[in-house]
């Protein structure tokens, strides 16, 4: 008896152990960005297509002011309401203290500096499909911005989800780094658009459906959602019936085919595609073009 | 006298059965007016539109007329339009949010927005191909920047 106690003890420590080292935060190997230089230039590019501003900037900023980035969009879900944190270069309140290496780990990963997991309201899950070399200029283009000295907003999760932990095993399940559309008999253009639209520019966390912990379906890719508003509906992009002309200037101008516009967070989007030269616009676009509803 | 009485009384308690009545016809009216409104605003940029998207041959003078249709409807005082109580939490058919109402004075100034960037764009638009297309950004974002803000998502 005493002995199946003992095995009992150590099978659960074991299990603990294994579960410890399974959702340790993972992190990119410095030597990867080694000898890399960020230019501010290319950067800028990179901020407008991740879309950084959407969230990071302070809600209903416009022009110079979506450059300001001290955070506060507050993000509901069904685990709970997310706050996104100050990203400005203030070394108190914002990412002003991180390292080159720290926005990458964060930006594949989902790990903090001091190797926390974040919460994928966070695009991880997408941008973890960023090249290495895109995120160390996008580095050296917030190091451009404005310092800004607001203080974070403690995310509003209850239990279990409020340990951080477990999202170790969420990435485990649900951290797909490759591309997700079989790019097949993609055109040159289609498939740089596919880094694009599967990357940084996160299509995905929002027109794809999410399963029952908030992971991304991608057997239903880019197929649209229920808008977590509760009312109506973000819109299928697989099978899209604009042509690609269509797509590349509602990107630009958010007129869509019969000159609507866009609306909502869609009408954010677009104040960052608009930054984007025409030929990664009509890349996306192509790459659109190119997703079946299955 | 006692049948006079009896008529009025009957007068009253009609109107005051078709008031509310005709009160949501005039709030349907005027969502139809904005509406319709709208559907102006879109023929005039669709025709700019297929220019810039190189869809329609560029001509100079269809542009004009076009961006101009659009300058006169844009400056249109579309305030009746948009009565209280036709918001898309009171009534349907409409994605108008109850923010609107709350916000009139910046809806002003996002309305305002959409006028100077019209006007801007009927300066252009007889300008040359390059110029009308550098003009159409500016004026879809005035547009999203109402949209944005007091516009539901589509259901």
């Amino acid at each position: 008896m005493q002995r199946l106690l003992a095995y009992l003890v150590a099978l659960i420590l074991v299990g603990l152990a294994a579960f410890w080292l399974a959702t340790e935060p993972a992190r990119v190997d410095p030597s990867a960005i080694a000898g890399m230089n960020g230019d501010p230039v290319r950067g800028e590019r990179i901020f407008y297509l991740g879309g950084c501003a959407s969230c990071h900037a302070a809600a209903g900023a416009k022009g110079d002011e979506r450059l300001k980035l001290s955070g506060g969009l507050a993000l509901t879900s069904p685990f709970g309401t997310f706050y996104a944190p100050n990203i400005s270069p203030d070394a108190e309140f914002g990412i002003g203290g991180w390292s080159t290496l720290d926005l990458v780990n964060a930006m594949h990963f989902g790990t903090s500096p001091d190797g926390r997991h974040y919460y994928p309201a966070f695009p991880y899950p997408s941008y973890i499909r960023a090249e290495l070399a895109d995120i160390v200029d996008l580095k050296a283009f917030l190091d451009t911005l404005p310092p800004v000295a607001v203080a974070n907003q403690a995310h509003e999760v209850g239990f279990p989800f409020n340990f951080r932990r477990l999202l170790g095993g969420w990435n485990l399940l649900f951290l797909k780094p490759g591309p997700v559309a079989d790019a097949s008999g993609f055109s040159a253009e289609a498939l740089r658009g596919q880094g694009m639209a599967e990357g940084l520019g996160h299509c995905g966390e929002c027109h794809t459906p999410r399963g029952m912990f908030g992971n991304p379906e991608y057997s239903k890719w880019l197929q649209g959602a229920p808008h977590p508003s509760g009312k109506g509906k973000i819109p299928a992009l697989a099978g899209i019936d604009w042509s690609a002309s269509d797509i590349a200037e509602f990107l630009k101008s958010g007129f869509t085919p019969d000159f609507d516009t866009a609306g909502a967070e869609m009408a954010d989007v677009i104040d960052n595609t608009a930054h984007l030269g025409d030929a990664d616009r009509a890349a996306i676009a192509a790459y659109l073009k190119e997703i079946c509803p299955n | 006298m006692r049948l006079f009485f009896r008529l009025c009384a009957f007068a009253l308690g009609a109107a005051a059965m078709t008031a509310p009545v005709l009160a949501q016809d005039a709030i349907r009216n005027a969502i139809t007016a904005r509406q319709s409104l709208m559907h102006l605003y879109a023929f005039n940029l669709g025709q700019l539109g297929a220019m810039a998207k190189g869809e329609m041959a560029y001509d100079a003078e269809t542009a004009s007329v076009a961006a101009g249709n659009l300058a006169r409807l844009t400056s249109i005082k579309a305030g009746p339009m948009f009565p209280p109580g036709s918001d898309n939490a009171t009534i349907d058919k409409t994605r108008a949010l109850p923010a609107l109402w709350q916000n009139l004075p910046d809806v002003g100034v996002k309305q305002a927005a959409v006028a100077k960037a019209a006007a801007a764009m009927e300066a252009a638009a007889g300008d040359g191909l390059p110029a009308l297309q550098a003009a159409i950004g500016p004026l879809g974002q005035a547009c999203g920047a109402c949209h944005k803000a007091y516009r539901a998502p589509e259901d």
